[in-house]
């Protein structure tokens, strides 16, 4: 542990002021309450809104898991860990049911979580009006005034243009009726696992200097029209080459002797607790 | 099975570090932070103006670690600012009180004080000086001691009675051709302790400004006289030096006397004058100067220059420019933030990825589906 350094790396007043605007995010579920945002030893842009999100949170008992596009051990999320461990000492683990923070980049992880964890999501764009509306200052009116036309019409030329909904990860949600929210860039397939979730889910944009929320139990409903329903990617009929799981979000490879495509879970540690459950009882 | 990077990647980092501490090393020369401090005037300036934080050391630091790269060397000391308490706010600094080394106006040739030209490199022959090559310590002492034989004249100056001056502005405002504002002596908003909102105050976008990305700024501004803007401004007065800095007692309230001094930063600050087209009564119109203000860290005469007409740009906003939109100039000047969104596309992003390639496959479908329909 590097003691150059205070507990988690900043200031006690820098946390403080970031837990200040977490509270009033989870107050206000979707709403991006507006925070000075510190400069961190990783890039803005690399997981600055979230990790500050973790410090401020992270207490001598926690458990931490990083995940990056799925997996415990990406560039990123090793790096993340490493800041993470370096300043707290705290205890990292890749298993989704132990940890009690989980900062992760664009996915929630496929064991359900509970409510004595707390999912920090990445977030590089948290304004989902921004495709429209360049300005910082006009966006914030219309979400004010809950004049979300515009996230609906971008969706409708969309199907005009293209028969579908063309959004890929980022699909906007609808928070409680009243906010419309970026779900940071996960996949559409996550979106649903948003809804009246267990746990906290605390959304951190290091570089856009905002911070959202979505407490437990918060109602979240993927932007769509009645005869245009979401639909998250499929993957039906596929199954994980490795552990053969099905429903799950599978990455999609190709092997390089036979030219075949083949699938294998996205989420690392989901895939090998599946197949050490397996070999266990092959063992026994 | 082809190669899946699921495990492993913790090791490959370890070793990507070292690979870099290899490629600092390995010509097997020490670069000594002295030596940064001493003959890197320039980067050093530029580094402690876009980081702001003003140590030399620190800097000369963050420059070796980074190797000479700019954008890393500000990284550095900006994370390394994070970690810091704030707890003082300066007293007001006056500019005229700055101890001027160098100081000039583009605007009156015979100014109070007159024109001192200073260390500069404008009036230098860009041509490469290979004598350099063979430097050596007995050379430099010796132009050393034949330099203060001299200016021993100066020397006494310099670092006798401090060269104060009076500002060149102060001139005009005296014939009414500046309109006299009241001074704004509130304590400046801190962006790095509250978000910036729009619309932004004066002190948010100067201090914004003030710590831009060197090149970004001057570019912004380069457009701006290019003729992407509606500016023709000239330097009113440009002064190097170094400013006292004073900071109250933190506890009492007292007389200026129970102020501590707590050091110089050395500063450039740029005062530009913009001919502007003033509404008077009745329909008529005349002719009046407006200003636009420029300060940074250091030596560095081309950010303040350029952040004055920037400062400029944005007192009258104007949509049709993208340099006279807040919002487009202050989101997007700062170093550490569009080096940081630049860079983290190097990032994987394959569930972003495998999720568009669902939609292109999804609309392709129905692509060809909408088209055989068309062709029955």
């Amino acid at each position: 542990m590097n003691t150059a350094y205070n507990f988690a790396f900043f200031d006690e007043g820098s946390k403080r002021e970031i837990r200040r605007a977490t509270l009033k995010a989870i107050a206000i579920p979707g709403y991006q309450v507006p925070f000075a945002s510190r400069e961190m030893p990783i890039g803005r842009g690399w997981g600055t809104g979230g990790l500050q999100l973790t410090l401020s949170l992270i207490g001598k008992e926690d458990v931490l898991k990083v995940i990056d596009q799925g997996s415990d051990e990406s560039v990123n999320a090793v790096s993340i860990k490493k800041l993470v461990s370096d300043t707290t000492g705290v205890q990292i683990t890749d298993h989704t049911s132990r940890a009690t923070i989980i900062q992760s980049r664009h996915r929630i992880p496929e064991v359900p979580l509970n409510k004595d964890q707390i999912l920090v999501l990445q977030v590089p764009l948290p304004e989902p009006l921004r495709y429209f509306e360049p300005s910082e200052h006009e966006t914030k009116k219309l979400h004010a005034e809950k004049e979300y036309s515009g996230a609906w019409l971008m969706l409708f030329e969309q199907i005009m243009k293209y028969g579908s909904m063309t959004t890929g990860a980022d699909h906007p949600v609808m928070v409680h009726d009243r906010y419309v929210m970026a779900p940071s860039p996960i996949p559409r397939f996550d979106n649903s696992k948003m809804n009246e979730n267990e746990a906290l889910i605390l959304l951190g944009a290091g570089r856009e200097k905002k911070i959202y929320a979505v407490p437990p139990f918060t109602k979240i409903v993927s932007l769509d029209f009645e005869d245009y329903p979401f639909e998250g990617e499929s993957f039906d009929g596929k199954c994980c080459r490795l552990c053969g799981s099905e429903g799950v979000f599978l990455d999609e490879l190709i092997d390089e002797a036979t030219g075949e495509t083949y699938y294998q879970c996205n989420d690392t540690s989901y895939c090998c607790e599946i197949l050490n459950e397996v070999e266990k009882a092959g063992v026994n | 099975m082809g190669y899946v990077a699921v495990k492993g990647g913790t090791q490959a980092i370890e070793e990507a570090i070292k690979r870099l501490k290899y490629e600092r090393l390995h010509k097997e020369q020490v670069l000594e932070t002295g030596q940064i401090e001493a003959g890197m005037r320039g980067l050093i300036d530029q580094v402690m103006s876009e980081s702001s934080l003003y140590n030399e050391k620190l800097a000369a630091l963050a420059i070796k670690q980074a190797e000479g790269n700019p954008e890393e060397a500000v990284f550095l000391l900006r994370a390394y600012r994070s970690t810091l308490p704030r707890k003082h706010c300066s007293q007001i600094i006056e500019s005229e009180d700055m101890k001027v080394e160098r100081r000039i106006s583009a605007s009156f040739k015979d100014i109070p004080g007159g024109q001192i030209l200073g260390a500069a490199t404008d009036y230098t022959h860009r041509l490469l000086d290979f004598n350099l090559m063979n430097e050596t310590e007995k050379t430099v002492k010796e132009w050393l001691s034949a330099y203060a034989i001299e200016n021993s004249s100066i020397e006494e100056l310099m670092n006798g009675p401090e060269l104060v001056l009076p500002k060149v502005l102060d001139y005009l405002r005296k014939e009414g051709l500046i309109p006299p504002l009241e001074n704004n002596d509130a304590e400046p908003d801190d962006v790095t302790r509250e978000s910036l909102e729009f619309p932004s105050s004066r002190s948010q976008r100067l201090q914004i400004l003030t710590r831009g990305e060197t090149g970004a700024v001057t570019s912004l501004a380069y457009a701006v006289i290019r003729g992407y803007g509606a500016l023709h401004p000239t330097v009113g007065e440009l002064r190097v030096g170094s400013l006292p800095i004073y900071v109250g007692h933190p506890n009492e309230e007292g007389s200026d006397e129970d102020e501590y001094y707590i050091g110089n930063i050395k500063a450039t600050e740029a005062e530009m004058l913009m001919p502007f087209m003033a509404e008077k009564e009745k329909g008529s119109k005349e002719l009046e100067f407006e200003i636009g203000y420029g300060l940074c860290f250091g030596q560095n005469e081309t950010k303040a220059i350029a952040m004055g007409i920037l400062d400029n740009c944005l007192e009258h906003p104007d949509n049709s420019f993208p340099s006279h939109n807040e919002e487009f100039v202050l989101l997007h000047i700062d170093s550490v933030e569009s080096t940081g969104f630049i860079s983290h596309l190097k990032m994987p992003h394959y569930v972003t990825f495998q999720s568009k390639l669902d939609s292109v496959r999804k609309t392709k479908g129905k692509t060809e589906e909408r088209e055989e329909v068309r062709s029955i």
